[in-house]
């Protein structure tokens, strides 16, 4: 193996540029003669616009040009890139997502008009003279409320706010009904899993380019999948070819799924770029972010779980209003069903499952994919429902996991929720969990706390995900309008060096590095010889992206597929140059060799000889070595994993402090661990972030409450502990040729319900009988609850 | 308005407005595009440069303000041959950074911390972050690479 | 933000000339003005700078009392505070984070007033006295209510002088997001008198808990106050906690300042 193959922790080559400030980021890219835009967005969450007047702001010093919905006429609505079939079998309602708002405002953020400037404090004192009147309507903000007979519509075309009513699955719901209603115990547990906003510390950027010398567009912009907005801003908003737009997305400071969806100010800044005839800039403000980024989770769930008199899970029945928002956002329908109703089996044998989701359109900011999406609300419910039930049956909530666990021997297992699992050993995980955290070891600590005054509890959950998504014609099946493979092209270059151009974009994952492994490992050469080609649909074959824990698992797997095509075309060059048979060749450390003989050639001889085809078998072979490679996969992949939390409460403020945190995951082979353990890392922050700080709150009239900093509290240096991880428990991915399965998301999906089932294991064990707290789990909330104030 | 100022150690001077920053003027007057905006709140932390050895968020001030003053901003850390600084140095080799726009901010306030604190613990080092949001690496190796910056064995702060 | 004038005069007589002008307004570190002024909250017709005069900075003690200059920032208050006055020291070394606290300073947070600022509990808890260009105000008098203060337009804060405590402790529990004081309470024990100063909880803004003061002056520990109660009503309530909580809050750091200072 090459020193920087797979499982080395290879330092990271992007690190340079972004250590020393000349990383290039959207917002670093300035065009000759740009003009900026400002979005003037409604302060209002509902209503109806009866005026908008520009014709003052369009006189005014350094305007370019103000758009309204007007000037959008022709183009079409930003799509949904996914129908759900509700429980009827008919689809879901989809409203119009337009541009800039027609006729109505549907929440606080919606934009209602753009000023194009010389510059930007020019663009936004001309916006304030625009003069913008809203008969307002009723906001429509609780979900249950939003689909009472008779709520006020956020849609007038629409029969309802119920986007879908979806059943899954529809044909266990009576069998299910009937499991519970003649379980030995049933633990019932009502949560909300709160609304989060993905903050990725880069705010979204997005510059148009129309070339009238060319007639392309080019769009430079914020994105984790530049293919994917090329294609939807291209073919169902704006009517551009791909042959004559360009979409680039450079460096990406961080996406956490905000930066999948197409965005209104994308489609603004590339249209308006041909109208003004100059390149338009948008840059968002942190203010602007939190009411134009799609958030995430915002489910209100009703979980029973039924088990037999030997503790054994018989049934789980789930029942989840989960938050729209205002539009249908590109994945948005797809997160509370097909990423969260299929993992409610978790990592147990549970035989009878129906889950019941409606999805509602409410006056707040589309809710979308968010880290984990849809598979941490499904893990929270889960784990927090048996932690509970553990504790209503006396018993200890790791056994209670254990004597339900799907066994290693099960395994391909198919779920009563349409999955089959591949792999995984979950006692092997949860051991390892129980070890790194010395768990036998908790009463010790528990009194150590206790001499001090402080509460002492200990949490424990488990988690699956399904990531890798995903195949494609099981998708289509399930309403995608998209494929879900990944492509790649490897062009080794005449002296042997090698550009490899992956369709995975990596906005902060490392993929520069990493992908560089694989490639060098496989080949055997340097991996400074290798360059990773990303985010530039003019470079890179059309992939579909970097989300749901898929870089590697998809993109490698594209990138393995094409290195092997070039490996076999390389032999038979080599064999060619040997006079040797192919099927002798061998390859390894970068020299290809003829079984059994001490003939050799190096990999730069072979390929040479590709380009400079002297001595080379012409009537038979095609010079060059570049080859393609896309890859459709077989199945989802099934990272899992236990998460164990131990937390302090001081009892007289209720303030939580993680003291511990242990991480034990499967994410099968790992190619650099260093990268895999800073991914759990920062999931980790995110999911104690949503276990105990972050909330994005609206007040009844649709106002955001949480707007900024000021209010959204992010986690930071100072509320996290130093984590204890571990990737050692591997069982492979069957079905990919890596074997990897996946590490981004995990730790934001199985660190909620740790954290939470230590805060109640605390006040359990100082006697405070606390069923529930919702998250945040804040001192506040804590207090109350300790306080019968809940 | 005219200001003129040392960045980086190099003369520098630009026509401003009172309300020009002192981020805009380093990312477009001097197109140091290092500095970087996350928020508009003062919250964030990714705009942190030195002014005159001391840490300040450069969307807080405005260019005006600073007539005179010695700013240095990231582009201003490495050696003029691209060489590393222990700081820098410590967060590639300790993975202290993943998407790279909070990192600018993050190594200024590292070296801030380190001049007044050689030998910082953890919590001091927690403690000096709380101006500065991360929200990839969960700050876990951001804090061991500023213990390892500081010469300290990075073993005394790690869980795992 | 909206354009403005900018001026940064060498001496407090300057600063009030040019603070005449309609709409002027005082600079000072700006770590509160420049993000009101980023939201278009504010729109000043010009900027005043006191950065730029000597005489507003520095910390100097005499006769049992602090003197800080209106333009000293929190970090010098936190450095060179540290010996005479370590409670009022720590305070400084608490608000925001290194970088605000390099730029922040006293004068600022004083006349601002924000209801969640640091400053003014210590202020209430010391029997401070405000001194601007014109004038001297106890700290009762010059904390009116939230945002609100005794100074004109045109007047500068250009000293705080707090008598120096026997002890003092400064109990900050932060609201998570803006690391605020969610409450922050001052405790300043002198001979014969204890000041008790409550920041981020009332509605009215900082406030004297002097139910706290009587009963410490008496006894300073503890469980003086483990009798009293703190009225809910009038309390903040907002997403990060209700005015019982807030109510609660005062009384539990009340205790832990006390104990600390003991």
């Amino acid at each position: 193996m090459p020193k920087d193959g797979i499982g080395a922790s290879t330092k990271r080559r992007e690190d340079k540029r972004f250590l020393t400030g000349v990383g290039r980021y959207t917002d670093d890219i300035n065009l000759r003669g740009q003009a900026y835009a400002y979005f003037l967005r409604s302060d209002v969450a509902h209503g109806r616009l009866t005026n908008v007047d520009i014709s003052a702001a369009a006189e005014m010093e350094g305007v370019v040009k103000v758009f309204t919905a007007a000037d959008f006429s022709a183009a079409g609505g930003l799509p949904c890139g996914w129908c759900v079939t509700d429980r009827h079998g008919n689809p879901m309602q989809e409203p119009k997502h337009p541009i800039l708002a027609e006729g109505k405002v549907r929440h606080v953020g919606d934009p209602i008009a753009v000023v194009i400037a010389d510059s930007p404090e020019l663009a936004r004192d001309a916006a304030e003279a625009i003069v913008v009147e809203i008969e307002e309507l009723p906001a429509v903000i609780n979900m249950k409320d939003a689909v009472k007979d008779g709520a006020t519509k956020v849609h007038d075309d629409l029969t309802s706010n119920l986007c879908y009513d979806w059943g899954f699955v529809e044909d266990n719901r009576e069998a299910v009904d009937k499991a519970i209603k003649e379980a030995a115990h049933v633990t019932t547990l009502e949560l909300v899993n709160n609304r989060l906003i993905a903050n990725p510390m880069e705010p979204r950027v997005a510059v148009g380019h129309y070339d009238r010398a060319s007639d392309d567009y080019t769009l430079y912009t914020t994105s984790q999948n530049p293919h994917v907005i090329r294609l939807l801003m291209g073919a169902f908003v704006l009517g551009i070819p791909e042959h004559k737009l360009r979409v680039v997305a450079p460096d990406v400071g961080g996406g956490f799924g905000s930066k999948i969806f197409h965005y209104a100010e994308e489609a603004f800044v590339t249209y308006a770029s041909k109208v003004v005839n100059r390149p338009v800039k948008w840059t968002s403000s942190r203010s602007e972010a939190f009411v134009s980024d799609a958030h995430g989770r915002d489910h209100v769930t009703k979980i029973e779980l039924a088990l037999d008199e030997n503790h054994k899970f018989t049934a789980i029945r789930t029942d989840t209003y989960a938050n729209m928002g205002a539009y249908l956002s590109t994945f948005a329908p797809s997160v509370p069903t097909w990423l969260h109703g299929v993992l409610m089996a978790g990592n147990y044998t549970t035989p009878l499952i129906y889950v019941n989701v409606k999805a509602v359109f409410t006056n707040t900011v589309p809710v979308d994919a968010y880290r984990g999406a849809g598979r941490p609300e499904a893990t929270y419910q889960l784990e927090r429902v048996i932690d509970k039930a553990a504790r209503e049956l006396g018993v200890d909530p790791a056994e209670l996991r254990r004597k339900n666990f799907i066994q290693p021997d099960q395994f391909p297992y198919a779920t009563p929720v349409a999955v089959e699992y591949d792999t995984g050993n979950y006692d092997a995980t949860l051991d390892k969990a129980l070890e790194m955290s010395d768990y036998a070891g908790f009463d010790a600590r528990l009194a150590e706390s206790k001499a001090r005054g402080k509460l002492r509890g200990i949490g424990i959950a488990h988690y699956i995900e399904a990531c890798g998504i995903a195949p494609s014609n099981l998708v289509g099946q399930l309403g995608a309008r998209a494929g879900l493979y990944e492509s790649a092209t490897v062009r080794v270059n005449a002296t042997g060096s090698i550009s490899v151009m992956t369709g995975s974009h990596s906005h902060g994952q490392g993929h520069e590095t990493t992908f560089a492994q694989v490639v060098a490992d496989m080949i055997g050469i340097d991996a400074s010889q290798i360059d990773i080609v990303h985010g530039d649909t003019s470079k890179t074959p059309m992939g579909m992206g970097t989300y749901g824990s898929r870089s590697l698992a998809v993109g490698g797997s594209a990138m393995v597929k094409a290195t092997n095509k070039i490996i076999d075309k390389a032999k038979k060059i080599a064999a060619h140059l040997m006079e040797a048979s192919d099927s002798d060749i061998e390859l390894k450390d970068g020299q290809f060799t003829v079984a059994g003989t001490d003939k050799s050639v190096a990999w730069g001889d072979v390929t040479l000889a590709a380009y400079v085809p002297h001595n080379y078998p012409l009537e038979s072979m095609e010079p060059g070595l570049e080859e393609t490679a896309f890859y459709d996969p077989s199945n989802f992949t099934y990272p899992s994993g236990a998460y164990i939390c131990e937390v302090e409460v001081d009892p007289e403020t209720g303030e939580v402090e993680v003291l511990a945190f242990t991480a034990a995951d499967d994410f099968g082979n790992v190619v650099n661990p260093m990268i895999v353990e800073g991914q759990v890392h920062g999931g980790l922050a995110q999911g104690i972030g949503q276990a105990l700080l972050e909330n994005c709150v609206y007040d009844e009239n649709g106002q955001l409450v949480s707007g900024s900093y000021m209010d959204y509290a992010m986690p930071r240096a100072a509320d996290v502990p130093m984590f204890a991880v571990d990737h050692s428990c591997v069982t492979p991915c069957t079905h990919n040729p890596l074997g990897v399965k996946g590490c981004g998301e995990a730790g934001a999906i199985g660190s909620p319900p740790a954290v939470v089932n230590a805060v109640i294991d605390a006040l359990h064990r100082s006697g405070h009988k606390v069923g529930h707290i919702d998250m945040p789990v804040s001192p506040a909330r804590v207090w109350a609850a300790m306080n019968g104030q809940g | 308005m005219k200001v003129t100022m040392k960045v980086n150690g190099r003369q520098v001077s630009g026509e401003v407005e009172g309300r020009t920053l002192l981020s805009s003027f380093l990312r477009e007057g001097q197109e140091l595009t290092g500095t970087h905006i996350g928020c508009d709140t003062s919250q964030c932390g990714a705009c942190t440069v030195h002014v005159n050895g001391k840490q300040i968020k450069s969307c807080s001030v405005f260019a005006v303000e600073l007539e005179g003053a010695e700013v240095t901003t990231i582009e201003g850390m490495a050696a003029p041959d691209g060489t590393l600084n222990a700081i820098q140095a410590a967060f590639q080799e300790y993975h202290g950074l993943q998407c790279g726009f909070c990192t600018p901010g993050m190594v200024m306030a590292a070296a801030a911390l380190l001049k007044d604190t050689p030998k910082p613990t953890e919590s001091q080092i927690r403690e000096h972050l709380q101006g500065n949001i991360c929200r990839c690496t969960g700050y876990h190796n951001i804090v061991k690479a500023i213990m390892a910056a500081s010469g300290q064995p990075v073993a005394a702060v790690a869980a795992e | 933000m909206y354009n403005f004038e900018f001026v940064k005069p060498s001496s407090v007589e300057e600063a009030v000339a040019a603070l005449k002008t309609e709409d002027a307004k005082p600079l000072s570190g700006g770590q509160t003005l420049l993000p009101t002024m980023k939201q278009r909250l504010a729109s000043p017709s010009k900027l005043v700078s006191l950065l730029g005069i000597d005489s507003l900075k520095g910390v100097s003690v005499s006769d049992g009392v602090m003197t800080i200059g209106g333009a000293t920032n929190h970090a010098t208050v936190a450095k060179e505070a540290a010996s005479a006055f370590p409670g009022l020291a720590y305070l400084a070394g608490k608000i925001g984070d290194p970088a605000v606290r390099n730029r922040g300073t006293i004068g600022g947070s004083i006349a601002n007033n924000d209801p969640a600022a640091c400053y003014p509990s210590a202020a209430i808890a010391c029997g401070a006295t405000i001194v601007t260009d014109r004038n001297e105000y106890a700290a009762s008098d010059f904390f009116q209510g939230l945002f609100t203060t005794a100074l004109e337009e045109d007047e500068i804060v250009t000293a705080v002088k707090f008598p120096i405590p026997e002890a003092s402790n400064y109990q900050k529990f932060e609201q998570p997001a803006s690391r605020f004081p969610l409450t922050g309470v001052f405790v300043a024990k002198y001979a014969g008198r204890v000041g008790v100063g409550v920041t981020g909880a009332s509605e009215d803004g900082v406030f004297a808990w002097a139910e706290a003061e009587a009963a410490l002056a008496g006894n300073f520990s503890p469980d003086a106050i483990s009798g009293l109660t703190v009225d809910a009503d009038g309390m903040i309530s907002d997403l990060h906690g209700t005015g019982a909580y807030r109510a609660h809050l005062v009384k539990v750091l009340t205790g832990r300042g006390v104990k600390a200072a003991s």
